[in-house]
């Protein structure tokens, strides 16, 4: 994995945290978090298709869809009172947007851990992000191997 | 020269009336010289999302922790941050937050580890106040930095280290975990270990009482003869007794410590911030599992 290369959508959010100061990091999570999208009608009336992730203090709830051409989407909820959680769904929602099934399980397991939220969030919270990509990969697993 | 307190009669019985302020007291007082409102709230963007107008924020992980122990912040850091956020010595703290006021019971706790005097919380924090429909602003935080002197801080009198629960069996303990954590019965997902402790159960003989028990419906504290049926009557706790409370990391704990402490007026009350995190996983500590407390370990 030497020569990986991140997918630019994910790049380009790297580079948009890392080019802030630490205090402004945290008001462009807060802009991914109020651009989380609302769940589609097939999900947001079926909240069983929806798996929690512990890891997370947060209640929020992933899904992952892979399309007939290999694309994969995520879908994800989680309540405002949990801002954090939910910038981190909508990094992914938006990062992996996009993206073939090979292309999302190349993403580094660490990639959270590079966004320069650590120092603003704490390492502590970034692990639920991490926990978030976990899932979303071990889904497209499952998905992939029926 | 501190303001004065709430008199609202809901909080008279309570032995320490001074610590509680109702929304109504802080929305009228919102802005009074020589007070200053602190949130802080378990998600770390919250505050950002819109808070009580003039509010600061003081992060419990980012700001009240040592960056590289597993400590809290020492004199220096502490005045730094406090001054910082426009807070002397002798301000008036009112401290309010997310989930019941887990958070800031945990930062009103740290501030007391530094001996300031007048600390306060706002009774059901901020769910009450967003339930009652009152002003949040999104303006960036704007303290003027003041002088904050240089206070150590004094860990004996209110906070427990492992040692100090060895030495305290025969002692009431008191676990505020929920009660699936104190029986030992974890329900992680399958290929996910448990993160951050290595075994599961309780310290033998702690009481369990789950620290939602002393919220009420609204989100502030239950009434004196409440909190006396659940803490005196439930769990056998007696006036003179030397408790030390638990959880996970320490920060339900403190909001236990807050109601024995300062409704109960129980003196000497400790917390184990160590808590679950670090009995769990320490080598050859003794260990209760299920839902009986366990014998008082001979040592």
């Amino acid at each position: 994995m030497s020569n990986y290369v991140l997918p630019e959508s994910l790049e380009t959010i790297k580079a948009d945290f890392h080019d802030l100061e630490i205090r402004d990091r945290l008001q462009l999570l807060l802009e991914f978090s109020n651009e989380l999208p609302e769940l589609p009608e097939r999900y947001s009336e079926h909240p069983d298709l929806l798996e929690r992730v512990e890891e997370c203090q947060s209640p929020v709830f992933i899904f992952v869809e892979v399309d007939d051409r290999e694309i994969v989407h995520l879908f994800a909820t989680a309540p405002k009172e949990a801002p954090t959680t939910r910038g981190f769904a909508s990094i992914l929602v938006q990062g992996l947007a996009g993206l073939t099934v090979q292309e999302v399980l190349d993403v580094p397991d660490d990639f959270p851990q590079d966004l320069g939220l650590t120092e603003a969030v704490s390492p502590l919270r970034v692990r639920g992000m991490t926990a978030l990509l976990g899932r979303a990969k071990r889904q497209i697993r499952e998905k992939t191997a029926a | 020269m501190s303001i004065e307190t709430d008199s609202a009669t809901r909080f008279a019985d309570y032995a320490h009336p001074d610590r509680l302020v109702s929304t109504d007291w802080l929305e009228a007082h919102l802005g009074t010289p020589g007070l200053v409102v602190v949130e802080s709230d378990e998600d770390v963007l919250l505050y950002e999302t819109g808070h009580i107008e003039g509010a600061v924020k003081i992060d419990w992980h980012t700001d009240l922790n040592d960056p590289v122990e597993r400590d809290y912040i020492d004199g220096a850091a502490f005045a730094k941050l406090l001054g910082s956020k426009g807070i002397s010595r002798d301000t008036t703290v009112v401290i309010y937050g997310d989930k019941t006021n887990w958070w800031a019971a945990y930062a009103l706790w740290v501030f007391t580890l530094f001996g300031h005097q007048d600390v306060r919380l706002l009774d059901g924090g901020r769910a009450k106040w967003e339930a009652e429909g009152r002003a949040y602003t999104t303006d960036r935080e704007s303290a003027s930095t003041v002088d904050y002197p240089v206070v150590e801080r004094d860990d004996a009198a209110i906070r427990a280290f492992k040692d100090d629960v060895l030495a305290h069996f025969g002692n009431p303990l008191v676990d505020v975990r929920s009660p699936e954590e104190y029986s030992g019965e974890r329900t992680t997902a399958p290929a996910y270990p448990e993160e951050g402790t290595l075994r599961a159960g309780h310290i033998p003989s702690a009481q369990s009482v789950p620290w939602s028990k002393a919220v009420a419906e609204d989100g502030g504290f239950k009434s004196l003869d409440e909190l006396n049926a659940i803490y005196r009557a439930g769990a056998g706790l007696k006036d003179g007794d030397n408790v030390i409370a638990y959880c996970r990391i320490g920060e339900r704990s403190s909001h236990t410590w807050f109601v024995l402490t300062h409704l109960l007026g129980f003196e000497g009350v400790r917390n184990y911030d160590g808590s679950w995190t670090e009995w769990g996983s320490a080598v050859r500590v003794p260990i209760v599992k299920g839902s009986e407390p366990g014998a008082v370990p001979v040592r």
